[in-house]
């Protein structure tokens, strides 16, 4: 592809202290894009993620967004510069109400009217929120709070969304509704990058998917190709 | 809810356990205070005139709680709710009985044993007030009988319908807050002229007189019969209608308003009381101070003492001609430039190593770090700076023109303490809702989510320890220049652990809630060093302190006038068994679930 990727890692190595985590990872995410990353208990699943958003700096190797080398920027610059992340189990700020967690999504912007309107823009997206939005985020149900969680990553104009688990501590019934609702972010022109231990369902929407085993980056084709690939039938669709 | 309940119980059906052990309990506190020597040593303190001292209040209240209690949980244990009735009321007088058994048998072991060795307080003296003077018999009478009355009365507390509840509360605590600001009105009503005021409560001696006692009682008790609520009402109805503009609006008018009575207020007041209110504004500004660090940016720093003592010695340094090694004798305008520098310095240099830890490392941390802080300024190596134990002495005042503010004036330290105070609150007002407000409140709840928000979070920490260690250093300055000189003995950890009870009792995160906890403690009970009001309580000081402390955690973690987030937060289990009852869970679920 002639294409700049959006975010990409070259040859990226990551230690916690002595552990080696990430080895010589190489990844590539591109405007548009739906990817997944795939991988067992320990494989490094979060720290791809730590480290793209820039909260675990590479020992070796290059993280970049738009082409340029970012290794030493700060989290803040990515996510000024459109890469944003749901965390696992969603964590919104529990005590805070709705819309505060929602404002602290765009905390980093200082675009008043834009501001404004991508409120609105999630109103009608999630008009369930939009009730709620005096309200204690933690005594939202499970499901109202996976769409405050996707709002609030949404309102700092993410052009990639990183996602850690989107699916796990959802209720089985909500889990489909969540990845339609990925696809519909998707659809509006967000690259998503997903971190899914779902493997099935992930890769019947996905382009693209990598699966990670110890650290290593052990199978990188596109969705398709993954789903029919005997061997990850066997270890991660649970299929013998 | 009561009327529908079923019939009384049988006066002899009862959990005679339950009564034995609470009982015994009132017993052992009430020995616990008489030990601990609180009547002995407030019984100089009157407050009705030859009927009640603050020595035997503090074991009066003892039987009076205890009734109430024991009968509160007769009443509510089980599923069925019998009708309160004489059953109830006998549990209480058990129970006040037990209590004055305490008493009695406490009597008869100082009159038969000599422990003074290990207790102090086992004495004639307490003998003496326990017996009034007029033998064993005499007082094991009336403590077993009061003991009776008051359990009684406790118990009673709950068959009485509200409005006379209430009555009787206005009318006691009433009575107890006009005994224990004796000092404070008399003072006022001499600084108003109205000294036939005050001579009229209050004996010569002290204390009030026992005829304008009852009258004041009265009165007090009428005004729930006259209003029925309509004030409360009024308030709530206030609170509720009003749009977001309109309430901030009325809180800036309210804050006007207690600002025009403080600036007023000074003139009609004596030294003392002056006195006190400079000391309670010096506290409320090292509150201030510390409500950013805790109560925004949830950083527990127990050594916050350290940018006190940081703002004090700069101050000392550059104003005072004695100071040892660097002596520019510079006004205070120019000092507090200084101060401003240092406390920063001082707030990067503590926060950047420690700024990294989380939770109750960080509190440990601090805390060493307010320690290491003293025991600099008390070190051999900078004595030839900053003067070791002797300290730096003969700070002048704060010299502004017309007039000087020094500590032989406490009205002009006030003044000062106060302009500083509202400097504070207004900053701490203009934060809360700034974007390094929310930021703070980010890292509070969450501290790697707020990292991924974009939220830079060793950034904004630094600079919760920085603002809240340059308004501790303006406390600092001000008192040096009151005082006219610093010693490090002024700066133990001890200030540190008070300011945070002022803040956690006030209401973390709430600046109302900060005044008012200065004022209360401070005002009342008094500072580390310095005395409250009830300058008895001066030995007694910490063990009510942490005693509050206790009930407060116990009863109502939020504070006394706390954020309306923070009560949400603590009474969280109550709203979600609301949110619950109010709506099935199961149906949310499913309804959720369409709607994405």
């Amino acid at each position: 592809m002639t294409e700049t990727a959006l975010l990409e890692f070259r040859a990226v190595n990551t230690h916690y202290g002595a552990v080696h985590i990430l080895k010589d990872v190489d990844l590539a995410i591109y405007p548009g894009e739906m990817v997944c990353l795939l991988g067992g208990n320990a494989s490094g699943k979060s720290t791809t993620l730590k480290t793209l958003l820039g909260m675990v700096t590479p020992t070796s190797g290059e993280v970049l967004l738009d082409g340029e080398v970012v290794n030493d920027k700060p989290t803040s610059y990515r996510v000024t510069n459109g890469v944003t992340m749901v965390p696992e189990n969603r964590r919104l700020f529990k005590r805070l109400t709705v819309k505060e967690n929602l404002e602290l999504g765009a905390y980093l912007r200082d675009d008043k009217e834009g501001i404004e309107e991508d409120l609105e823009n999630i109103y009608e997206l999630f008009p369930r929120v939009k009730e709620r939005l005096s309200q204690k985020s933690g005594t939202l149900s499970g499901g109202e709070q996976q769409m405050v969680a996707i709002g609030r990553a949404l309102m700092s104009r993410p052009r990639v969304l990183l996602m850690d688990e989107p699916s796990m501590g959802l209720a089985p019934a909500l889990v489909q509704q969540n990845f339609e609702l990925i696809q519909q972010i998707h659809e509006e022109g967000v690259a998503i990058f997903m971190v899914e231990q779902n493997a099935n369902m992930a890769l019947s929407i996905a382009d693209r998917g990598w699966v990670l085993q110890t650290g290593r980056v052990v199978l990188d084709d596109t969705a398709e190709a993954l789903l029919s690939n005997p061997e990850l039938r066997s270890s991660y669709l649970g299929e013998s | 809810m009561m009327s529908t309940s079923l019939a009384p119980r049988k006066l002899f059906d009862q959990n005679w356990k339950r009564i034995i052990f609470w009982g015994s309990i009132c017993a052992l506190s009430q020995v616990f205070i008489c030990l601990v020597g609180l009547p002995a040593e407030l019984d100089r303190r009157i407050l009705i005139k030859s009927t009640l001292s603050l020595g035997y209040l503090f074991i009066i209240w003892v039987p009076l709680v205890f009734g109430y209690v024991v009968s509160k949980m007769v009443e509510l244990e089980g599923i069925e709710n019998p009708k309160p009735g004489p059953a109830d009321l006998l549990s209480g007088a058990v129970t006040g009985l037990l209590g004055g058994l305490g008493l009695v048998i406490l009597m008869l072991g100082i009159d038969n044993f000599d422990l003074r060795d290990p207790l102090l307080n086992w004495n004639p003296r307490l003998f003496r007030l326990l017996t009034f003077e007029n033998g064993i018999g005499f007082g094991s009478m009336v403590w077993l009988l009061s003991g009776v009355g008051l359990g009684t009365l406790g118990a009673a507390l709950h068959q009485m319908t509200s409005r006379i509840r209430k009555m009787i509360a206005y009318a006691t605590f009433g009575l107890f807050i006009l005994a224990v600001l004796e000092d404070v009105i008399d003072d006022l009503s001499e600084g108003l002229r109205l000294e036939w005021l005050s001579d009229m409560i209050y004996d010569k001696k002290g204390g009030v007189t026992v005829t304008s006692a009852i009258v004041i009682a009265v009165v007090l008790a009428l005004i729930p019969m006259v209003t029925r609520g309509k004030i409360k009402e009024k308030v709530t109805q206030y609170r509720s209608n009003e749009e977001p503009g309109d309430q901030q609006r009325n809180s800036i008018i309210l804050f006007a308003l207690v600002a025009v009575v403080f600036l007023v207020l000074p003139w009609f007041l004596g030294g003392i009381v002056n006195e006190l209110l400079a000391n309670v504004g010096l506290f409320l500004l090292l509150a201030l101070g510390l409500n950013i660090v805790v109560g925004l940016a949830g950083l527990l720093d127990l050594g916050y003492v350290a940018f006190f003592a940081v703002g004090g010695y700069t101050t000392a340094v550059f104003t005072s001609p004695n100071s040892p090694w660097f002596s520019p004798e510079t006004h205070f305008g120019i000092s507090l430039l200084a101060v401003v520098v240092m406390a920063t310095l001082a707030g990067l240099l503590i926060g950047a190593p420690v700024i990294r830890m989380r939770g109750d490392y960080l509190a440990i941390v601090t805390l060493g770090f307010g320690e290491i802080i003293r025991l600099l300024f008390l070190s051999d190596w900078l004595k030839p700076y900053l003067g070791g134990s002797q300290g730096i002495t003969n700070i002048p005042g704060i010299d502004l023109g017309p007039w000087e503010v020094r500590g032989a004036d406490p009205r002009s330290v006030f003044y000062m303490v106060l302009a500083f105070c509202v400097l504070a609150i207004y900053v701490s007002w203009r934060l809360q809702g700034s974007r390094l407000g929310r930021a703070w409140m980010a890292i509070r709840e969450d501290e790697s989510v707020a990292e991924v928000m974009g939220i830079n979070t060793v950034n904004s920490k630094l600079m919760a320890f920085v603002v809240g260690a340059v308004l501790a250093s303006f406390s600092g300055a001000v008192l040096a220049a009151k005082v006219g000189s610093v010693f490090p003995k002024s700066f133990e950890i001890l200030v540190s652990i008070i300011i945070l009870v002022v803040v956690i009792v006030g209401g973390m995160g709430s600046i109302t809630g900060v005044m008012v906890g200065s004022l209360v403690l401070i005002g009342i009970l008094g500072g580390p060093r310095q005395p409250g009001l009830l300058q008895e309580f001066q030995n007694y000081k910490l063990l009510i302190y942490g005693a509050l402390l206790v009930f407060m955690m116990l009863k109502r973690p939020e504070g006394l006038v706390p954020t309306a987030r923070r009560t949400r937060e603590l009474h969280q289990e109550e709203y979600l068994q609301d949110a619950w009852l109010g709506d099935d869970d199961s149906d949310q679920q499913e309804e959720a679930g369409e709607r994405v």
